[in-house]
Parts: structure tokens; sequence; C-alpha cells
């Protein structure tokens, strides 16, 4: 039952990096950079339902729904300011850029909301599940995570497969070039990803934060490390990989602090990474590009 | 291709520029004019200068991003303050100078071990699953250093894996890190490392090996071709690298009466990356500025209060934009007639 209750606690985390990842390898797959700014973008849209469930006394919908709208501006204006200047320059210079952003976000949160750690106010007010005449307990933001996270799942491929913007969005990750040769406008592209990147990261934030109700200007950053090996774990670029990559994480970290030890739990998480690319060096679901001579 | 002389020419400009700023930040120290916030600085930034011309062996010159540098500084920094202390309580050994050196090649060796064992699985793979690898090294060697304890006993070492009931003076506090460190780093110490790393990564860059290493970076198939071993030169980018952190990170250490294990963090190997980049992929002279500078600068805009961080935060986006815009690109090349093209920077292009 323990064993239980920890990988449904695994596949719940999870399902957060994997909302989390999902941002990081759309970004990859089509603009090609490591967007780190990313993990700054949950930490504002969960500052953001804070305010507004918080001081504007909003319902849960409202204050995710001005979140989201925050987010997706954000993640569009960051593109179009410091991304978009970089596109023929060095991955490099995007990488730094990128962190630069994410210092700024941090910081711009430090000084709207201070240092000191906001606890999270328990919006998803659902009971709890009891399985097994009592003895397995799920709570409802447990079960909340990992339903939306399944609903983002379909909804994202459906939208890849069925959609024009999700075809062209696979055109341009696959060949940027003949993708404009085709006539499909690059820049919205991307600028159209970064929103769908940002808008989940604002869903991230909130279910980052119903679970672990600690809010601070830096609270994005380790998810967002994690969601990033996550998203490598499953193959950078494939939305399959991230979703599978970020659920694996979860469980192996929560199971890792269970059973083998709580201090070393992250060490754990980056352990099994490298074991896993070094059998499988494009990750779980990658594709493995021909070198061409 | 700039000619062997031209090179020999500017590499002993940068020499001769470092010993010059040395001799006259020693005068200022003997004269006290030199501010205090600077003189307690002066230590930290040579071992940033030395991080700084180490990442851009690997980053720069071998062309593989590494995402874990810190990870090496920690590993020198622990084993260098472990040395120290052992060879203190263990062998009243109380000269600080011979001290400071046995603690530095220790961090080194230790570093340098662990860079040949990381770098044989690391080196496999390519691009930024490489990257994210040296990441995830970089996090497991901060987490399993928070679990290391160490104590001296007469002369004999303990160590301990979360376990800190050790015999004799404790050295190692797993979370707490090193507590009561004596400090030996001198400034002296540290230039002499600093212009240990740059003899090192000079003479490595303008080799035999060196030229294989940018062969093997520019086009690795074609450099597999004419013969050469491509492991083996990447690891020899990679392991020089790690020792040299390793040793900055021992000078680093014993500067400090205190060290967390959580200090080495990403956030510092980013940093030093972001001294790299500024300072321009595959430039030494130009880390050893950026390090410097960009050390300082975070000080230096501490009237901004609150705002500090933000400043640099925007300073470091626009000199990132700026450097990258097409017209200020020529605009810079029309007023230095003799600027050097980043050889690194194409090839990372991706």
């Amino acid at each position: 039952m323990v064993f239980l209750s920890n990988l449904v606690n695994g596949i719940s985390l999870g399902s957060i990096y994997a909302i989390i990842a999902l941002g990081y390898t759309m970004v990859y797959g089509i603009a090609k950079m490591l967007n780190f700014a990313h993990g700054d973008i949950i930490m504002v849209g969960a500052y953001i339902i804070f305010c507004a469930a918080q001081y504007w006394n909003m319902p849960l919908p409202v204050s995710l729904l001005i979140a989201m709208v925050v987010c997706t501006a954000l993640g569009i204006t960051i593109e179009k300011l410091a991304y978009k200047p970089l596109r023929q320059a060095t991955s490099l210079a995007v990488l730094i850029t990128a962190i630069g952003m994410s210092y700024l976000l941090q910081n711009t949160a430090l000084l709207i909301w201070g240092a000191n750690p906001k606890v999270f106010p328990d919006m998803i007010d659902t009971g709890s599940l009891s399985l097994f005449g009592g003895q397995l307990l799920i709570k409802g933001e447990t079960l909340i995570t990992i339903a939306v996270n399944i609903l983002i799942m379909i909804g994202l491929t459906l939208f890849t497969s069925r959609t024009r913007m999700g075809k062209a969005m696979r055109c341009v990750s696959e060949d940027r070039g003949a993708a404009e040769l085709m006539g499909i406008n690059v820049n919205s592209t991307i600028s159209i990803t970064f929103a769908i990147g940002s808008a989940l990261a604002a869903i991230a934030g909130l279910l980052l934060c119903s679970s672990y109700p600690m809010l601070m200007p830096t609270t994005g950053s380790m998810p967002g490390i994690k969601a990033f090996t996550a998203a490598v774990f499953g193959g950078i670029g494939s939305i399959p990989g991230a979703m599978l990559g970020g659920v694996l994480l979860g469980v192996i970290e929560i199971l890792g602090k269970a059973y083998i030890s709580t201090e070393l739990g992250d060490a754990i998480v980056f352990a099994v990474l490298i074991i896993v690319l070094l059998v499988r060096p494009t990750g779980l679901l990658g594709k493995a590009v021909r070198e061409k001579v | 291709m700039k000619t062997k002389r031209a090179r020999f020419i500017t590499s002993l400009i940068t020499y001769a520029v470092l010993i010059i700023l040395f001799i006259v930040l020693t005068v200022m120290i003997n004269n006290k004019s030199i501010s205090r916030t600077l003189k307690g600085q002066l230590i930290p930034i040579c071992s940033w200068i030395v991080m700084a011309v180490s990442l851009n062996l690997v980053v720069g010159i071998s062309g593989e991003l590494s995402l874990g540098h810190a990870g090496f500084m920690s590993l020198g920094a622990f084993s260098g303050i472990v040395t120290s202390g052992w060879l203190l309580n263990g062998f009243a050994m109380e000269d600080p100078t011979l001290r400071l050196l046995l603690a530095i090649v220790a961090g080194g060796l230790v570093a340098g071990i662990f860079g040949a064992l990381i770098g044989i699985p690391v080196l496999r793979l390519r691009g930024d699953y490489l990257a994210i690898v040296t990441l995830a090294f970089g996090e497991i060697i901060r987490n399993v250093m928070n679990c290391v304890y160490a104590s001296v006993d007469g002369t004999s070492l303990h160590f301990g894996f979360l376990n800190g009931a050790l015999p004799g003076t404790l050295l190692l506090n797993g979370p707490m890190g090193a507590v009561k460190v004596k400090t030996i780093s001198t400034f002296t110490a540290g230039f002499l490392l600093v212009m240990f790393a740059l003899i090192v990564v000079l003479n490595l860059v303008h080799s035999r090996s060196g030229r294989a290493i940018m062969a093997a970076r520019d086009n690795r198939i074609a450099a597999e071709a004419m013969g050469i071993n491509i492991t083996k030169y990447k690891m020899m980018a990679f392991v020089t690298a790690a020792v040299l952190a390793g040793m900055a990170g021992a000078l680093y250490g014993l500067s400090m009466a205190t060290l967390v294990p959580t200090k080495f963090s990403f956030n510092e190997s980013i940093n030093v990356l972001v001294f790299v980049v500024l300072g321009g992929i595959g430039n030494i002279p130009g880390s050893i500025v950026s390090a410097a500078a960009l050390t300082i600068l975070p000080e230096k805009l501490r009237f901004l209060q609150n705002y500090r961080m933000l400043a640099y935060a925007v300073l470091l986006i626009l000199v990132m934009l700026l450097s990258n815009n097409a017209l200020v690109k020529s605009l810079i090349r029309r007023i230095n007639p003799f600027g050097r093209k980043n050889r690194g920077e194409e090839e990372l292009r991706a």
C-alpha cells in the first residue's frame, strides 16, 4: 500500500514535470533553443494566481485564466524582444540570453513580491479518495494533476496532428527552410509555440504550488531544471517523449527518496538520466539523426 | 590563420599585462590605496579567472558545451580543504605556503580523476545531450558532497557517507560544509595559479594536440579521416579543464572561512559559462578580462541596492543582443581593423 501511494505521488509529481517539459521540448523542437527562462514563467504564473485569489478574491478558474493570459503575453514578449533578434546567432548566445531572461524574471519577482516565501492557498478543494478500506488515501490534488496531464496530452496530440497550425509547427521543427518555402510563416509559428508553452507553464504553476505550497522567486528554477532533464530523458523535441520522460522522472524521484535515500533523491534522478542517455544517446523516444558526410 | 609569430606575440602581451597588473596591485595593497572590497575580492577573482580559462578550453577550443564545471570546482575545494586540515592537524605542518601548494595539487588531482571518470561516458554523447549530462554530473556532485563527512584523528583521515559520527576533528560536516577553515590562500598564490593555467592552456592550444582538438571540433568526420583519435583529444581537453577547475576550487575554498556544498550549484556553472561567452568563445585573454570584470561588476552595482541583480540581468541581455546585432558588428569591424574573428563561433552555430 505504501508502495502504491508512493507510485501515485510519483506519477502526480511526474505529471507536473511533464507539463513543464512540454514547454521545453516544443520550443526546442521548433526554435532549436533551450529556453532557460521557462521555469521562471511557471513562477510568474503561480504568483499571478496567488495574487488573483488572495488579494482580488477571484475564483480559481478566473485566476487561472488571468495567469494563462499573462504568461502567454510574457512568453510572446520575451520571444519577440530577446530571442527573435538572435535567430541567426550562435546557440550559445541564445542560451546566455535565456539565462539573462531567467535572472531578469527572478529579480523582478523579488522586487515585486519580496524574498519571503508565500504560502500558496489550498485552492483545488476536493476531498480525498480512499481505496482498499482507507488503507490507500489519494489526495484530490494528486488525481486532478494526473487528469489535467492526460487532458493536455490528448489535446496537444490532436492539435499537432489535426490542425493547420499544428501541422505547420511540425513542419518548422522538421526543416525550417523548407517550411518557409512552402509558405509557412515561421515567425508566427514560433510565437504560437511560445504562447502554448507559456500557457501550459501557468497551469504547471498552479499544480506545482497546490502540491508544494511554498512560493518564492526561485520556485520555478529547480522544477525547471528537472523538467528540462525529463524532456531530454524522453528525447528532446518529441511531445510523447516529454510526457513519458516527465512521468518516469517523477516516479523515480519519489521512489528513490522513499526507498533509497531522502538526501540523495536528486542524485538518483540524475544518475538514472545518465544511464539512460548512455544506452540510448537520443533519449527514450528521440529519433537518431543520421549524419550525412 | 594567424602566423606562429603573431600568436607568440599575443601570448607574450597577455603574460606581460598580467604581470604588470599583479605588480601594480601588490604595490597598491602595500600602500593601502586599494579599497577593502576589491582587496577581499582579489583571490576569488583569480579563482574565477582560472575557472573561465579552463571552461573555455572545453567550450571554445574543444567545442563541447559543459554545464557542470562548478562540480569540479567543488571537488577541488573540498579535497583542498581536507588536505590542508589533514596536514595541519595530523602532521603539524605550520608552513601555509607548502600546505596551500599541496592542497591545490590535491584539489587538481581529485578533480582530474573525476574528470576522467565522467569524461568517458560524457564524451560519447553529442551536442545538447552532452550538455545535459554534464549538468547532471554537476548536480550529482553537489548532492553527494552534501552527504560527505570527513575528520582527522591523529595522522589518519576518516570519511563518512551520510554518517557524521567520526572520531577526531571534523573537517567536512555534510550539508554544513567545511567549517572553521584556516584561510591560507594569498593573492600571490592566486596570481601564480592564473599564470600556471594560462601557460598550460595556451601551450596546449598551440601544440600539435591543440590543433588536433580544434580539428575534432571543426569537423569531426574529417579529423577522424585524418587519423586523429577524437576521444583521446577530447578527453585531454576535458581532463585538463577539470584539473585546472579543481585547483581553482582549492584556492577558492581555502580563502573562505566556511564553505557549503550548495555554493557550487548549477548557477555557478552558468556564471562561468557567461564569463566565457562574454569574453569570446575560444578567446583565452577575453575570458580573463570578462571573469575579472563580471566578478567586480555586481559589487560595483551595489549602489543600485535591490535593483543590482536586475541591472546585471538587463546588462547581460543587452550585451548579447548588441554583440549579435549586424549593425553593431559591422561598426566594430570598421573601428577595429585588427578585430579577431572567434574561430569557435562558426562551429558552435547549430
